[in-house]
């Protein structure tokens, strides 16, 4: 008696979540930045680093395509989600270190979910995280040229957990680290999918790490999905 | 007055461990300058490696500048072994010189056995015989300066306070890499200008020009030596803000100067926070500034005022009060010059907009302003001080030996 009552929950619980990814969408949009920012700084390359670029790279505060687009800016599911979230991906989230600079700028995470930070160059880097939540572990480790890459997952979320890399202090990366596997950082152009998310009634926040302010807009979700567009204003 | 026996060659190495140690505090503000102060991520190690045998094809970037700050700081503690062995074995005989050395040879030891890694960048750990140092350091450190003052200032103490001093700020400094802790840095900064100032008071104390000199007459000795103090302790004052702001690696919270975020007193609310840190284009400075460190910066610049000020008016009183040739004349002269350089280096780096150069000068010449401070403060006290030493020489004879 007591295996098929079991059996029942599974499969009621399998209906709904075969329910759930039916009606899940996407949910889409365009981050757009309104004034004008600062101009970019040229890095301070020491000559190691600076042999790998033909021109000498810039700060990435404000990353445009020039149309008003916004690029890095991490927009997730702030509110509304039902239930326990789903396991992290099992596929890890790569943050590569490549000619002196972390790739991407900017990158989200689940809580828990594998991340791997390889070393593309040919010289030493130090990966350094430096989580201010109570909960993510402050770490600091040589990688070596090429070398096997460091792998980590954070336990608490925690958005724009800053990357640095102090044998070239000005490489930075941060990761938005979230509960839920509902999030996305925006293109270049601004635009941004989050993708599979289950019907329903949210608020999406939208944060770029210079402009500090975070952005927030109510959606609901159906069968087609939903747009959220997000203006950024620069004081 | 008791005269000193002046030993050249002790003077000469006193005076040459405190030119070392001005060097190490310029390399030690590079490193803070250029974000490389967590380069070389395990201590005492690096990457792996015994320290001394880092392979050269590491040395770059901020590992360059890090591990050229350890060896640094491990050929400083090395010269301070040596003078306060040196001066040890001057001031003692028989079992005491004997405990001395040892006592210092143990520390040498300890610190000198750093252990090595696996030499493939992983850090291996603080090896356990360093946690054991840090707690008893602290203490042999309190009981130097106790046995300082309790002695009426027998230098052979003096030395080993130097002594226990230079190896807590390694261990300071190591830690700081391994406990990620902003504050151990700003500690390590600060003690750091003082260990410089106590070289200093060593190379002084240790000169023929010390010992040597005519007591002239002061008027209102007293009165002068209150402006001393005050300037002086305002400078220390000074300098503990500026380890503070430059250890919070956030680089300028403010940019403009004279004005203050285009303001007499900027504009401190949350809004206009976010602004400042909208438009900052930080390079290396890694941390977004806060209301915090606004007021921070604004403090130091109400204290350079008045340490302009109180500069100024100790100079201004001891050119009135000291007759020509008199010592503190010259000192005094050289404070202010010292005080005028400090204060625009002070404006540079907030106009240029810290370049690590100027940023590093600024810390070398507020180490000089104290030192200068300190040793005005001394110069006041000296005939005290050389009378106390009248029962037992300074640098006594062998036959004087054996009290302590």
């Amino acid at each position: 008696m007591k295996m098929k009552m079991t059996n029942w929950f599974l499969i009621a619980a399998a209906l709904v979540a075969a329910v759930q990814s039916i009606t899940a969408a996407d949910v889409t949009g365009k981050i757009t930045l309104k004034g004008m920012p600062p101009e970019e700084k040229v890095l301070p390359l020491d000559p190691m680093c600076g042999k790998l670029h033909a021109n000498p790279p810039k700060t990435r505060f404000y990353v445009s395509d020039g149309k008003g687009g916004l690029a890095d800016v991490f927009i997730h599911i702030k509110s509304g989600l039902t239930g326990a979230a789903p396991s992290p991906s099992a596929t890890p989230a790569v943050l590569d270190q490549v000619g002196c600079e972390y790739a991407p700028y900017v990158i989200g995470v689940q809580v828990n979910q594998k991340m791997n930070v390889l070393n593309s160059d040919a010289l030493l880097h130090n990966v350094h995280p430096t989580p201010i939540v109570e909960g993510n572990k402050e770490f600091n480790r040589a990688q070596l040229p090429k070398g096997p890459p460091i792998s980590t997952a954070w336990p608490e979320p925690e958005v724009f957990l800053r990357f640095k890399c102090d044998v070239h202090p000005w490489m930075f990366a941060y990761v938005g680290v979230v509960a839920h596997p509902y999030f996305a950082v925006s293109a270049k152009d601004g635009s941004f999918t989050i993708k599979n998310v289950p019907a329903g009634k949210y608020v999406i926040e939208a944060l770029h790490r210079k402009t500090g302010k975070p952005v927030t807009k109510e959606v609901t979700v159906d069968a087609n999905g939903a747009v959220a567009d997000f203006t950024i204003e620069l004081q | 007055m008791n005269r000193t026996p002046h030993n050249p060659w002790l003077h000469c190495f006193a005076v040459v461990t405190a030119l070392a140690t001005l060097a190490l505090l310029g390399v030690g503000g590079i490193v803070t300058s250029k974000g490389a102060g967590m380069a070389v991520p395990d201590w005492p190690t690096s990457y792996g490696y015994n320290m001394f045998w880092l392979p050269l094809k590491w040395w770059y970037g901020g590992a360059f500048y890090e591990h050229t700050h350890r060896l640094f700081a491990v050929f400083v503690g090395l010269l301070t072994s040596i003078l306060a062995a040196w001066i040890w074995g001057r001031e003692t005989a028989g079992r005491t010189r004997w405990m001395g050395w040892f006592t210092i040879l143990v520390f040498v030891l300890m610190l000198g056995h750093r252990g090595s890694g696996n030499a493939s960048g992983g850090a291996v750990g603080v090896p356990f015989h360093f946690n054991i140092l840090a707690v008893l350091i602290p203490v042999f450190l309190i009981f130097s300066i106790v046995q300082y003052i309790r002695t009426r200032g027998l230098l052979r103490w003096l030395a080993m306070t130097a002594f226990f001093a230079v190896i807590f700020q390694g261990i300071l400094g190591g830690f700081r890499v391994t406990l990620y802790k902003d504050q151990i840095g700003i500690a390590h900064a600060t003690l750091a200008q003082l260990f410089f100032t106590l070289v200093c008071v060593f190379a002084v104390f240790l000169s023929r020009w010390w010992n040597e000199m005519e007591a002239k007459p002061v008027e209102k000795e007293s009165r002068l030596r209150r402006w001393f103090i005050a300037a002086t302790l305002l400078i220390f004052i000074q300098l503990v803000l500026g380890a503070a702001m430059r250890h919070q690696h956030a680089g300028l919270a403010i940019w403009d100067f004279p004005l203050a975020h285009g303001q007499l007193w900027p504009d401190t609310s949350v809004e206009a926070i976010a602004r400042y840190n909208q438009q900052r284009a930080e390079l290396v400075a890694f941390n977004p500034i806060t209301a915090m460190q606004v007021r921070l910066q604004m403090l130091h610049r109400i204290t350079a005022l008045l340490i302009v000020i109180t500069v100024a008016i100790s100079a201004w009183l001891t050119l009135k009060c000291t007759g020509q040739g008199n010592a503190l004349r010259r000192v005094a002269i050289e404070w202010i010059v010292l005080i005028a350089l400090q204060a625009t280096l002070g404006m540079l780096t907030v106009l240029k907009n810290k370049p690590a150069d100027i940023a590093t000068a600024h810390v070398v010449v507020g180490a000089l302003s104290l030192a200068t401070g300190v040793l005005l403060v001394v110069l006041t006290y000296r005939v005290k001080i050389l009378s106390f030493t009248r029962s037992e020489p300074l640098l006594c004879s062998r036959d004087a030996v054996g009290a302590n």
